[in-house]
């Protein structure tokens, strides 16, 4: 691959500036996941600086892709964002196991995280945060007729509901309609298939839709206001919501909740792995993880973190969650290349549907 | 003295250099050959114009392409309908301070970012917002009223968001005409239309050609308004390129439809001060 | 016969400020009217009254014996030529000559007749073509006169037109204009803070001050027989002296000056002793002698030193400082006779009471 030139003069500007602080851990995340009081602590204890960007999966991507994996030392994104960018462009580096505490993460979770990331008999990501896609809805207005993604498009809440343009909802889509998508992520011939019949749906479910939210924050504007009573989203913007309004909270869905895992990885060019290595550490005992918890909202893969987390937030987790729904999650395998690019037309014509 | 002359002249151009060089230059020459390669594997390219194909055969790419045309120059008409009373006001009627005060008015809505002015149409347009508050409470709508997520309220703010681009030049042009050449135009038995057919707005071509570049090139550029302002069916060119390049990583097309916007805002560049009978230079100059 | 441009109590005020105060006068159809003050004087706006870019605060505007004050000025037939002419920059002189004609509605081939006469009659045919910056000061202003010509207006305002040329230019369309109100035949009101253009081109002047006519007179009248101080000091020059009047018969009167000086003078209105009063004497109207014998005729006479000559040819002046230490302005003959005067010479001067004109001042 031929080095372009707008990343080769990043990647100068960017090594000019990194040159005097090695000891700045420069940590590439979401919202939430580096709280304050928690890079107080690490800072601390350990002397290293942590500098946050907060973003999300595409352009996490998109900033290594950038500059060939450089300009951050710690990257978050979600587990089936790891494999096929490594193949396709390289921009992250191996993680060492043995540096880490292992005992400190739920064994299952990093198992299954672990065997997601693997290119090349190398190990690239452990699991951090956790959590589920699923319909916040105000319960009192669309609670009898929205149990179910596709049931956003009945008549019965025309205007009133929302979701986003975006992969998640082609998945959830697929899987309310009765289809596997994940199951033929390797078929892209079967995958089309799926995708043309979504297309369909999400086209004829247009009318319905007030419109197509971007942003957590304009989507719980929408849903306080009471503007729409139904959309799909993340869990913990319908258990947020549920603290104005006892009405509106997370509903996992019929055919399942979608379950996302945010990992740890090391860019290629990252240039301080000790700290991020410490950071890992750090950040995976049960008293931080619970604080991260209370940050964001979500779950973290640290075993024992439960006993530390608010009670408050278990209860929300309990009453959208039975056993039945947990067990009926479907978990984000690994993106196959290829696939983004069948995902991408169909948004794109459903977006331009009239 | 001539040595010195020219390591002056060298050390002042140098900056400029740089900065079209690097930030200009540069990064289109490899945005070029970004677009003119195809991904055959994992990390495996070649030189091809497939996606210069694809973009201009696939229907959606190609109605968004014209739609985002078309309606850029749209908000650009409409800018200019609305920026060229407001223009003459401040430039020719407005004495002393008011005529500070107006422009100031002008000027206010860019001292916050684009995203909170826009966050602020939302909040007025909004099914539960000021507007449609007021219209239920003076009776004229007996229940909420959505205004946002139309293409009228995206040409409200596309045309919000210029309003100064076009005012500036306008007034520095209208300000130039002397009074007693309108008063000329009265008195040789011009009405209001035809002093203004005649006599300002041939004046004000050059701001009026400035300000509508300007402005052309700005709403076709514009990717939060649109967005968030433009509901469900408002697929920009700008959201396009933004889609490609970060959500689904597909550079080479990002790159090819960056180019497209290229081109196209060139050709209507060109095409207005062909329109207009003028050249770059007398407008920029 | 009806008077072209009749103004009667004419009166605008802006807030407190009266710029025009009760003014009246006519003008006859075909005659050079002028209006001549210093700038601030109130004359521009009248002249924007009468094209009606103003409106009067009351009084009435009258062009060929009918009001025209519900008349908006794009119908009033008036044309007014601007101060920096205000031709129209963006077209040619021929779009510019025919824009009044296009606006009648008057049909092409007709317009372009009417153009092509007009430029043949300001003697600049054939630059019906040309863009406005490519003539030359006299042409645009030429332009500008047949600009409003084509129109056949009742009656032609100019404001200043001359001002933004240069001296030898404005000399040359003094008389040129005067050539062109004869050829068209057109009524002209000319505004003007130069007494010598409208002394030069003008019927009659009217001389304004402060908002009000001082006078209004043909160039004659105003210069020899002024009607108040202020024509007396505004129209050419003039030396000045103020005292108190110790004698008087008729209007031969005899005045003490502030400085002491005993002057005979003529008196314009009633004057008795103890009025306050000011004598005007023209530099021309002082004679220059060698000696005291040669002045004998004069009524008035006095000895001073030469301060400066100042040389301007035909108009050339000298500064005689007399006894008492004024500085007197004494226009210097070219006859040859004080070819040799320089600073520090001896002179007698002298001037008949006739020419001296005095005025009461309020005291």
């Amino acid at each position: 691959m031929t080095k372009t030139l707008l990343a080769t003069t990043c990647l100068a500007l960017m090594g000019l500036a990194q040159t005097a602080s090695a000891d700045t851990l420069r940590l590439l995340t979401w919202g939430g996941y580096a709280p304050d009081d928690v890079i107080e602590m690490f800072e601390a204890e350990t002397g290293h600086t942590v500098e946050v960007t907060k973003s999300n999966n595409e352009e996490m991507i998109a900033k290594l892709r950038a500059t060939g994996g450089g300009g951050f030392d710690l990257v978050q994104p979600s587990q089936d964002r790891v494999m096929g960018p490594q193949m396709e462009f390289g921009i992250y580096k191996p993680i060492d196991i043995t540096k880490l505490d292992q005992s400190q993460f739920i064994p299952s979770m990093l198992l299954a995280t672990m065997a997601n990331t693997t290119v090349g008999g190398e190990v690239y990501g452990v699991p951090h945060v956790w959590g589920t896609s699923g319909l916040v809805m105000n319960t009192a207005m669309a609670g009898d007729t929205v149990k179910d993604y596709t049931d956003l498009c009945d008549p019965a809440v025309a205007g009133k509901v929302s979701y986003r343009l975006k992969r998640p909802t082609l998945i959830g889509f697929a899987f309310a309609m009765g289809e596997d998508p994940f199951a033929a992520y390797d078929d892209e011939a079967k995958y089309k298939e799926i995708m043309s019949k979504v297309e369909a749906k999400l086209t004829e479910c247009k009318p319905n839709v007030k419109t197509y939210w971007g942003g957590g924050d304009e989507l719980m504007n929408l849903v306080r206001s009471g503007e729409v009573t139904a959309s799909m989203a993340w869990d913990t913007g319908g258990w947020k919501l549920n603290e104005d309004n006892a009405d509106i909270t997370f509903v996992a869905p019929a055919s399942g909740a979608l379950g996302w895992i945010d990992t740890f990885v090391l860019p290629a060019k990252g240039q301080a792995d000790d700290a991020a290595y410490a950071w890992i550490n750090f950040v995976m005992q049960p008293e931080v993880a619970a604080k991260i918890t209370a940050a964001a909202g979500n779950f973290t893969a640290s075993a024992g973190a439960d006993e530390f987390a608010e009670d408050a937030l278990k209860a929300k987790y309990q009453a959208s969650f039975s056993q039945e729904a947990i067990d009926n999650i479907k978990w984000y395998p690994p993106v196959p290349a290829g696939l983004e690019a069948i995902e991408g037309d169909v948004l794109d014509r459903v977006q331009a549907a009239n | 003295m001539r040595l010195h002359a020219r390591i002056g002249f060298i050390l002042l151009l140098t900056p400029l250099v740089l900065w079209l060089g690097l930030l200009i230059v540069i990064p289109h020459i490899d945005m070029l050959l970004i677009s003119l390669r195809e991904r055959i594997s994992f990390g495996v390219y070649e030189t091809s114009t497939t996606h210069y194909q694809k973009a201009l055969t696939e229907p959606l790419y190609l109605r968004t392409f014209w739609r985002t045309a078309v309606m850029s120059v749209l908000a650009t008409a409409i800018t200019l309908l609305i920026a060229f009373p407001v223009a003459y006001y401040i430039a020719k009627m407005a004495k002393g301070r008011l005529q500070q005060v107006l422009f100031m008015l002008c000027l206010i809505p860019f001292y916050v970012s684009e995203l909170v002015r826009t966050f602020g149409w939302m909040i007025l347009l909004r099914e539960t917002g000021l507007i449609s508050n007021l219209l239920q409470w003076a009776g004229l709508a007996d229940q909420p009223v959505e205004m946002l997520y139309t293409d009228a309220a995206m040409m409200v703010g596309l045309v919000y968001t210029s309003m100064l681009f076009m005012v500036v030049p306008l007034v520095t042009t209208l300000e130039s005409l002397d009074d007693s050449v309108v008063e000329a135009g009265y008195d040789l038995g011009g009405n209001g239309l035809s002093v203004l057919r005649e006599i300002i707005i041939p004046h004000a071509m050059p701001g009026i050609v400035s300000g509508c570049i300007v402005v052309f090139m700005l709403s076709l550029g514009n990717y939060l308004t649109p967005t968030m302002l433009g509901g469900k069916d408002s697929l920009w060119f700008t959201e396009m390129i933004y889609n490609q390049f970060i959500v689904r990583s597909n550079w080479e097309l990002g790159a090819t439809f960056g180019f497209m916007l290229l081109v196209l805002s060139s050709v209507i560049v060109w095409g207005m001060l062909r329109l207009t009978g003028r050249t770059l230079q007398e407008t920029m100059g | 016969m009806t008077p072209d441009l009749e103004c009667a109590d004419l009166v605008k005020r802006f807030g407190d400020t009266t710029a025009v105060d009760n003014v009246s006068f006519s003008v006859p159809p075909g005659s050079f009217f002028s209006i001549l003050g210093p700038s601030g004087c109130g004359k521009t706006t009248i002249m924007r009254m009468i094209a009606g870019f103003l409106d009067p605060t009351s009084g009435d505007i009258r062009i060929k014996g009918g009001s025209v004050l519900d008349t908006p000025p794009n119908k009033r037939p008036v044309n007014m030529v601007f101060q920096h002419l205000a031709l129209f920059p963006m077209m040619t002189i021929a779009d510019n000559i025919g824009y009044g004609l296009r606006r009648q509605k008057m049909p092409k081939d007709q317009i372009a007749r009417k153009v092509d006469e007009a430029l043949d009659r300001i003697g600049l045919p054939g630059i019906g073509g040309r863009k406005v910056d490519e003539l030359s000061g006299g042409q645009k202003q030429r332009v500008a006169i047949a600009r409003c010509m084509v129109l056949e207006p009742d009656v032609l305002l100019l404001d200043e037109p001359l001002g933004a040329l240069d001296l030898k230019l404005r000399e040359h369309m003094k008389v040129e204009l005067k050539a062109l109100q004869a050829a068209f035949d057109t009524t002209f009101v000319y505004i003007t803070h130069d007494q010598s253009e409208a002394l030069v081109m003008s019927d009659q002047i009217a001389v304004m001050n402060a908002g009000r006519f001082e006078q209004v007179g043909t160039g004659q009248d105003l210069y020899y027989r002024p009607d108040t101080p202020f024509v007396a000091g505004f129209i050419g020059e003039a030396n000045r002296w103020k005292g108190r009047i110790e004698r008087a018969e008729g209007s031969a009167l005899e005045m003490r000056t502030e400085t002491g000086l005993a002057m005979r003078a003529t008196a314009t209105g009633t004057l008795s002793p103890g009025d306050t009063a000011e004598i005007f004497v023209r530099p021309e109207s002082i004679r220059l002698a060698a000696t005291a014998e040669a002045l004998s005729a004069f009524d008035n006479q006095l000895q001073g030193t030469v301060t400066s000559i100042l040389f301007n040819g035909a108009a050339s002046r000298v500064l005689v400082q007399d006894s008492v230490g004024e500085t007197l302005e004494v226009t210097l003959p070219q006859s040859g006779e004080f070819a040799n005067l320089k600073r520090g010479d001896t002179l007698h001067i002298g001037w008949g009471a006739a020419q001296a004109t005095c005025f009461a001042v309020a005291a």
